[in-house]
């Protein structure tokens, strides 16, 4: 073999031959093919695939239909009714598109939260954690920049709102709206950038995605004991155990985003969103889309202007240091008795957060979203670092494969001493 | 575990849906009846002749004030016309269009390939002639409004007396399924037998409203019998290939269980 | 493909496995390759519709025809009309030119073509404005253009000359000057497309 080259195992001479001068074939199976990956992964593990295929979908739909839309307010509403009624299959690319929106968050929101419950964000995910917690946010400004373009009511005054947010800086606010319009109202130039980021946004995500795999496949996987892997009798290769897995959840995750598509294309949005935008006419009701409304909630709970700014962001930037605010050492919210309940209960709350966004701000709605603004706030930065020093976890099991424990009984002492150690 | 967790997510879904009823249940909106329609449901198609009544509604009636900018008359082919008749439907309208070779506006009779011809010059002219309010382009009405067609129809039948106490201003009417109750616009579904329907369908004002409706609905989403016979194509064979890869699935893990 | 218990993270073994009847490995073979070939239909459909929403749209194929009233076209003019995002020359001849265009030995024409065949009514040469070439619009339409040796056409971009019948008789384009699909719906109104 001629020095230089990469050590290839590969036999077909075509892909030998690419592979010794671009080893991509060896990374593939080295991080898809043979990948140690922990044996009792259960569904929720597929998440983070579905993502990977619905960022695809999204970046190939959004392709397809910036092939026919015109970012011009007196021509983008009626060029997306165009792609509904005259191009061929517009229509099913463009509610593949819009209905990917939601799915997107769907699966995010659930990968998260699958994250947060067997504590996969602990030493040594950390940074793991924090890349996912970007790409959360360049998914939530994509979003919100596509929503933007049909140029709908709601497109129009969602766009009016949430750029109004900075104005609430102190000094500079008025002057990065001005800047972030383009003028002196949300019009033409707002337009023009929203679809030129829209289109930009996703390829940033792909390659912070990129990273978040990179990330992943240095540390591995966390799996539900959030016990690591104590050797090969705890794992497989990830084919094709996991592809196989995660192809069963891929197809479930298509029927749900058919149903949508083919049955209830417009149940998740907005029926103001049909009415060409009117810069002279505010809709009685406005509301975000749905992924957004928790966090609209948190905004209007606070009823200081910038304190309101501040709270809805800082509910998103408290993740960043999620891994430092949770004290405890044992991962797996199977094992943590009281922070379980806890946790189940933040669940909830979010639930009840998203609900009081779409209501109205007033009466009893406010106390609502007041009191569950404060319980999400509470969960991060009171009850999970209190946890960490009250809670007595339950006995861990020994390793994966041997999930029950030898002898039984609980072990409080020996879980919370080392439960973390690696193999 | 796995049991416990079901237990506890069905206990989160439980409060959460239990505080949203409660809520919805306080609330006092207004209640748009359900008006039945060939096309409810996930399967439900449109009915032709049911369409081609809910034109003529359109283009008798509502026409002489609404728009419908996003359509055209090629498109009247889905609703049932042949091409023939599209041709003749178009030419019994003038279109403007121009300027010609001396730089003048003109109008001519319509072909197929022309858009609705709008009852007005623009949104000012529009306003002008109907007392400050402007009637509403009706190309996607039905996906523009909560309750959809049965609201449209709520709304067409929905013109009564106001109630004792309450004052309607001046050139406005009072319609019990129209948010805030004054609307604008007369009650353009007054009398039966207003229109004669070609196929001798008695033309109720319920029955008009109820074919315009069905019309409106189409003009919104032409493509929804398209889109369901492919749903329930697409829902097919995802079933069987979710079959097919849990079957894999499976025997690929029976040595590990 | 790994049959192995897999108890290890080493690359799944290729081929089978050695403690499970040789049934079972040919089963589940087989029921890869449907799920398999199922997953590819899928995928080919999936591709379809991309594809396809390439192609002219609904309200652009409504577009394809255009009507033209040629009563003030007096004789020897021409005029361009937009039909399809090309222009159309609209031609109407003169006895001389129509004269020349019938006279000439079709034989030796690189795209032999009678004017009789190119024409519906004597005077009306209709053709797209498209040198045959490489798509630039010939030169021609308006008195004051230089129109090529042979009286019809000069295209600027690569010298080729088009006749009165818009027939190529020199320079590089290969054939004649398409004629589109048209009818008289009347003596003075014309439909192209």
């Amino acid at each position: 073999m001629a020095s230089g080259l990469h050590q290839s195992e590969f036999k077909n001479p075509v892909v030998r031959w690419i592979d010794q001068r671009l080893p991509v074939f060896t990374m593939m199976d080295k991080e898809y093919g043979t990948f140690p990956t922990p044996r009792n992964f259960n569904y929720l593990w597929n998440f983070g695939a579905l993502a990977m295929i619905n960022l695809l979908i999204m970046i190939a739909t959004g392709i397809f239909l910036a092939m026919n839309y015109t970012a011009h307010t007196s021509l983008a509403f009626d060029s997306v009714e165009r792609i509904m009624r005259d191009v061929n299959y517009g229509w099913l690319i463009r509610y593949v598109h819009m209905n990917g929106a939601s799915m997107f968050f769907i699966v995010v929101l659930v990968h998260i939260w699958r994250n947060m419950y067997y504590g996969s964000y602990k030493t040594p995910r950390e940074l793991l954690w924090m890349i996912g917690v970007v790409i959360f946010l360049l998914m939530m400004a994509t979003a919100f920049m596509g929503y933007v373009l049909p140029w709908g009511q709601m497109s129009f005054w969602g766009a009016t709102v949430i750029t109004n947010l900075f104005s609430a800086i102190p000094l500079v606010g008025n002057s990065i709206v001005t800047l972030l319009w383009g003028g002196f109202s949300v019009d033409n130039p707002t337009l023009n950038r929203f679809f030129s980021l829209h289109y930009l946004l996703p390829f940033v995500i792909a390659g912070v995605v990129f990273l978040h795999v990179a990330t992943l496949h240095i540390t591995g996987s966390n799996n539900p004991l959030g016990i690591e892997p104590k050797g090969p009798q705890d794992t497989l290769p990830f084919h094709p155990y996991y592809t196989t897995k995660d192809s069963v959840g891929i197809v479930v995750y298509m029927m749900v985003f058919a149903v949508l598509v083919f049955f209830m294309p417009n149940y998740l949005g907005h029926p103001d969103n049909y009415i060409p935008a009117n810069p002279l006419s505010t809709p009685a009701h406005i509301v975000p889309e749905w992924y957004f409304l928790p966090f609209y909630a948190i905004l209007r709970a606070v009823p200081n202007k910038l304190m309101g700014v501040l709270a809805m962001f800082g509910s998103i930037l408290v993740l960043f240091v999620l891994p430092w605010l949770d004290g405890s050492p044992v991962r797996s919210m199977r094992f943590r008795p009281i922070a379980r309940w806890l946790f189940l209960l933040w669940t909830v709350n979010f639930f009840v957060l998203m609900w009081a966004g779409g209501k109205p701000a007033e009466g009893v709605y406010v106390l609502i979203a007041r009191l569950s603004t404060a319980y999400y706030f509470a969960y991060f930065l009171v009850l999970l670092p209190l946890l960490g020093k009250i809670e007595k976890p339950l006995a861990l099991p020994e390793s994966i494969a041997q999930p029950v424990l030898r002898g039984g009984g609980p072990l409080p002492g020996a879980a919370t001493a080392q439960p973390m150690e690696k193999a | 575990m796995a049991l416990r967790f079901v237990k506890s997510a069905a206990l989160a879904a439980a409060m959460t849906l239990g505080l949203a009823a409660g809520a919805v249940a306080a609330e006092g909106e207004i209640h748009i009846p359900d008006t039945k329609y060939s096309f409810d449901g996930p399967f439900g198609t449109y009915d032709r002749g049911e369409l081609q009544r809910g034109f003529q509604i359109y283009k008798d009636v509502c026409a002489a004030c609404h728009s419908m900018n996003l359509l055209s008359y090629r498109n009247l082919q889905d609703i049932g016309l042949s091409a023939d008749e599209v041709t003749a439907v178009a030419a019994g309208v003038q279109i403007p269009d121009g300027p010609n070779d001396n730089g003048e506006m003109f109008e001519r009779p319509g072909r197929p390939s022309d858009r609705f011809r709008h009852p007005f010059a623009n949104t000012a002219a529009a306003r002008a002639a109907n007392n400050g309010a402007l009637p509403p382009d009706l190309s996607v009405i039905t996906k523009a409004r909560v309750g959809g067609a049965d609201y449209i129809h709520a709304l067409l039948t929905g013109y009564e007396e106001p109630p004792a106490g309450m004052t309607v201003m001046e050139g406005m009417h009072y319609n019990k399924y129209f948010p805030g109750h004054q609307i604008a616009m007369a009650p353009p579904l007054s009398q039966e037998g207003q229109v004669t329907y070609a196929d001798g369908t008695k033309a109720t004002v319920d029955q008009m409203a109820r074919d315009v409706s069905a019309f409106l609905t189409w003009a919104a989403e032409p493509e929804l019998e398209t889109r369901r016979a492919m749903g329930v194509r697409v829902l097919i064979f995802l079933a069987i290939l979710g079959g097919l890869a849990y079957a894999v699935k499976r025997k690929t893990w029976a040595n590990v269980h | 493909m790994a049959e192995t218990p897999a108890p290890s993270s080493s690359p799944p073994a290729m081929g089978g496995g050695q403690h499970h009847a040789p049934a079972d490995g040919s089963k589940r073979d087989f029921l890869k390759l449907v799920a398999g070939s199922f997953a590819a239909v899928g995928v080919g459909a999936i591709v379809w519709p991309f594809i396809h929403s390439m192609n002219p749209a609904k309200d652009v194929l409504a577009l394809a025809s255009v009507d033209v009233d040629v009563s003030h076209i007096t004789e020897g003019q021409a005029v361009t009309v937009m039909w399809r995002g090309k222009p159309v020359f609209v031609r109407h001849r003169t006895p001389k030119e129509i004269e020349e265009a019938r006279t000439v030995d079709v034989a030796e024409l690189r795209d032999p073509q009678t004017d009789q065949a190119r024409v519906q009514r004597e005077p009306w040469l209709i053709v797209v404005g498209i040198c045959t070439h490489l798509g630039c619009v010939p030169l021609g339409q308006k008195p004051t253009d230089p129109r090529g040796e042979y009286g019809g056409w000069f295209c600027p971009c690569h010298g080729s000359a088009y006749d009165t019948s818009g027939r190529i008789r020199r320079g590089p384009a290969p054939t004649n000057l398409a004629v589109p699909e048209y009818e008289f719906r009347s003596d003075t109104q014309i439909r192209i497309g």
